[in-house]
C-alpha cells in the first residue's frame, strides 16, 4: 500500500492516545506499550524490505503535491533508522516493567514514551525543513517531561539547564529556517536541493550551512556544543537514560547527514572542513572524559559524545567507504548504547550506587549480566567478529585513503581508550571481592536482563551477518552521495 | 523598513540574551519569551515586507502576499507558547523543592570525582 511510510508514525500516536486513557490499569498498559512497539519494530522492518524492493517511498500529505504540499520520504537511511529506532524503544519498555516503579507507571510514562517515538520516527522520515523543525518539538517536548517525570530533586535541576538549552537551539532553528526560505523560496527539501544547485552555494548559504551546523551540533553533542550533555543525562532513571543516549543524539547527526549531503554539498572544502576539525575535537574531548570518571554513567556518556565524533567524521570524508562505516556505525551505536545504559542501570539497582569505588565482585552472583556486560563492551570498542569492527574498519580506511591521516589515527587510538574506559567499568564492578550491597535481593536481574541481551544478540547478529546488511547500507550510501536519486523520487512522481 | 525591523529584532535578542545570563530563574524565562519574539519577527521580515492583498483566490488582485511565512510564525508561536507554560509549572515546582530560585545555587557536582 502507498501509505505504508506512516505508519510507524500512527501507530506511536494511536498507542499513546489510546494509553493515556488507561493511566490507572497497570497490566493493561504494559501489554498494548509491547505489543504496539513490537507490531512498529514489524513494520519498520517490512517498510526496510519495501524500500529495498521498490526504492525510495513518498507520500504527500493530503495530497497536495510536492513542492506545495509536506512530504514524507522513506528513503534507505531513514528507513533503517526507523527500524532501530523501534527495536531500541522495544527494549527499553519491557525493561521499564520491571524497573520503573509503580508509581511513574500511573502517571503517563508509557503514552509519553511512544510520544518521544512518533517524534524520533518524525524526524527520520519528513522531508519537508519546517516538518523537521515541528517534529523535532515534538521529540523535544516528550524528552523534556520524561526527564523530569518523577520529580526528585536531580532532575528537577537538570531539567531546568535541558529546557534552556534546547529552547535557545529551537529558536536558532527557526531563524535558520528563515534564512534559508529567503534565500531559495520554498520548504520542501528536495526542491531547495534543486535551487541551491542553481544558484550555486554563494557566500550566505555558505552561513546558513555553518547556522545549520550549531542547530543540528547542540542537538547531536558535538564539540563546542556539548556541554549540556553530560548534567543532564546524568539525572533520569536507566530506560530513560537509554532512550535518550541511543536516539536523541542520533536525530542530531541524521539531520546534518540530510543537509549537508542534500543541500550544501558545493562548497565542501569548507563545510566539510569545519566538520572534520569539530569531529576529531568531539572524538578527543569524549575520549578524555570516557576515561577520567570513576562513576558508571558518567563514562557511557561520554562515550555517546566520542561515538558522535567517530560517526561525523566518517560522514566528512564523503567518500563511499566512509559514509558507509559512518551509517553502519550509527545503527551498531544505537544499539549497543541502549544495551549499555540498561546494563548499568542493573548494576546501579543491585548495589545502589553508580560510584565504581563502592561496588566490587559483581561476577560472583550474577554471571549473566557481567558476560553480556563484556560482550557490548567488547563490542563498543571495536573487536571483531562483534558489529563495531565493520564500522570503524570502514571509516578508518576511507579516512586514510581519502588523505585524512590524522582524523584516521584519532579514530584508531580513540578505541583503545574507548575499551579501557568500558573495562575499567568489568574490572572495578565485577572483578574483585564480592561485598553486601543493602538493596541486593530485591532487584529481578534475570527479568531485567532481557532486553539488553536482546539488544546484544543483535549486534553480534549484525557483525556476523555483515555480509547480509552490506547492500542495504550501500542503498543508503548511494542516496547520501548522489541527491538526484533523492529529488527524482519526490519532485518527478 | 527592512532596516527599521531588523533593528528592533536585534534590540529583542539583545535583551533577550542579556536577561537569559541572569541569576534568577524568572528572568531567564522572560528571556526565552523575547528570544522567540525575536525569531517569529525574524520570520516575517524573512518573508518580505511588501504591500498586497491576503492570499485568497476570491480577491482577484494584482499581488498577494506570501502566506508561508504567516504559517511557520502560527506554528512556531503555538510551540513556544506550550513550551514556555511547561517551563514555567517547572521552575515553580524547583522553587518549592529546592528551596531557591537562583541558578549559581543549582549547579549539579553529582559523579564528578
Amino acid at each position: 500500500m502507498i501509505n505504508f511510510l506512516i505508519l510507524p508514525i500512527l501507530v506511536p500516536i494511536l498507542t499513546g492516545i489510546l494509553l493515556i486513557f488507561l493511566s490507572r490499569h497497570i497490566i493493561v498498559q504494559r501489554w498494548i506499550s509491547a505489543l504496539s512497539t513490537f507490531g512498529t519494530v514489524v513494520i519498520s522492518a517490512l517498510l526496510v524490505q519495501k524500500v529495498y524492493r521498490d526504492g525510495i517511498q513518498t507520500l504527500d500529505l493530503s495530497s497536495w503535491e510536492a513542492p506545495f504540499g509536506i512530504t514524507l520520504v522513506s528513503d534507505m537511511l531513514s528507513a533503517t533508522l526507523v527500524l532501530t529506532t523501534s527495536i531500541i524503544a522495544f527494549a527499553s519498555i519491557i525493561y521499564s516493567f520491571f524497573s520503573i516503579g509503580k508509581d511513574r507507571e500511573k502517571f503517563y510514562y508509557y503514552p509519553v514514551v511512544q510520544f518521544l517515538i512518533v517524534g524520533v520516527n518524525g524526524a527520520f522520515t519528513t522531508g519537508d525543513i519546517f516538518n523537521l523543525f515541528v517534529f523535532f518539538e515534538v521529540m523535544l517536548m516528550s524528552s523534556y517531561v520524561l526527564l523530569v517525570h518523577g520529580g526528585t530533586k536531580i532532575q528537577l535541576r537538570e531539567s531546568i539547564k535541558y529546557i534552556l538549552v534546547n529552547v535557545i537551539s529551537s529558536a536558532l532553528f527557526v531563524i535558520t529556517v528563515a534564512y534559508l526560505y529567503s534565500v531559495v523560496g520554498s520548504l520542501n527539501m528536495a526542491h531547495i536541493s534543486e535551487r541551491i544547485s542553481e544558484v550555486g552555494q554563494i557566500g550566505i548559504l555558505t552561513v546558513i550551512a555553518i547556522l545549520f551546523l550549531i542547530v543540528f551540533g547542540l542537538k547531536g553533542a558535538i564539540f563546542p556544543l556539548y556541554f549540556w550533555l553530560p548534567g543532564s543525562y546524568y539525572a533520569p532513571p536507566a530506560p530513560i537514560m537509554a532512550l535518550f543516549g541511543a536516539l536523541l543524539t542520533k536525530v542530531g547527526v541524521y539531520a546534518i547527514m540530510r543537509t549537508y549531503s542534500l543541500f550544501f554539498y558545493h562548497d565542501q572544502a569548507y563545510t566539510h572542513g569545519i566538520i572534520i576539525v569539530l569531529s576529531i575535537l568531539t572524538i578527543l574531548l569524549g575520549v578524555i572524559g570516557a576515561v577520567a570518571y570513576m562513576d558508571v554513567k558518567k563514562i557511557i556518556i561520554y562515550n555517546i559524545i566520542a561515538a558522535i565524533g567517530v560517526i561525523l567524521f566518517g560522514f566528512a570524508v564523503m567518500s563511499p567507504d566512509s559514509v558507509s562505516g559512518s551509517v553502519y556505525y550509527i545503527v551498531h551505536d544505537m544499539i549497543i548504547k541502549a544495551a549499555l545504559f540498561l546494563l548499568i542501570g542493573i548494576m546501579i539497582k543491585i548495589t545502589g550506587t553508580s560510584d565504581l569505588t563502592k561496588m566490587s565482585g559483581l561476577i560472583k552472583r550474577y554471571p549473566g549480566l557481567a558476560w553480556t556486560f563484556f560482550l557490548a563492551a567488547a563490542s563498543l570498542a571495536g573487536i571483531p567478529p562483534l558489529s563495531g569492527f565493520f564500522g570503524k574498519l570502514l571509516i578508518i580506511s576511507g579516512g586514510f585513503a581519502e588523505g585524512f591521516h590524522l582524523g584516521a589515527v584519532v579514530v584508531l587510538l580513540s578505541s583503545l581508550l574507548i575499551l579501557f574506559s568500558v573495562m575499567k567499568i568489568f574490572i572495578y564492578g565485577f572483578w574483585g571481592e564480592p561485598r553486601t550491597y543493602p538493596e541486593e535481593g530485591k532487584t529481578p536481574v534475570k527479568s531485567l536482563l532481557i532486553a539488553p541481551v536482546l539488544l546484544v544478540l543483535l549486534s553480534i547478529a549484525m557483525g556476523v551477518g555483515s555480509e547480509v546488511i552490506f547492500p542495504y547500507i550501500s542503498m543508503a550510501v548511494e542516496t547520501l552521495l548522489n541527491p538526484d536519486i533523492y529529488i527524482d523520487a519526490v519532485l518527478k512522481e | 523598513m527592512e532596516i527599521l525591523m531588523a533593528i528592533v529584532i536585534g534590540v529583542l535578542f539583545m535583551s533577550a540574551t542579556y536577561l537569559m545570563l541572569s541569576k534568577s530563574l524568572l528572568r531567564i524565562i522572560v528571556g526565552t519569551g523575547l528570544l522567540s519574539h525575536g525569531a517569529h519577527l525574524l520570520i516575517l521580515t524573512m518573508g518580505g515586507l511588501k504591500r498586497g492583498a491576503a492570499p485568497l483566490l476570491g480577491e482577484n488582485a494584482s499581488s498577494y502576499t506570501d502566506p508561508i511565512p504567516q504559517a511557520l510564525i502560527l506554528t512556531a508561536i503555538v510551540i513556544s507558547f506550550g513550551v514556555t507554560a511547561f517551563f514555567l509549572v517547572l521552575a515553580y515546582r524547583t522553587y518549592q523543592e529546592l528551596g531557591t530560585d537562583n541558578t549559581e545555587k543549582l549547579r549539579g557536582t553529582e559523579g564528578n570525582d
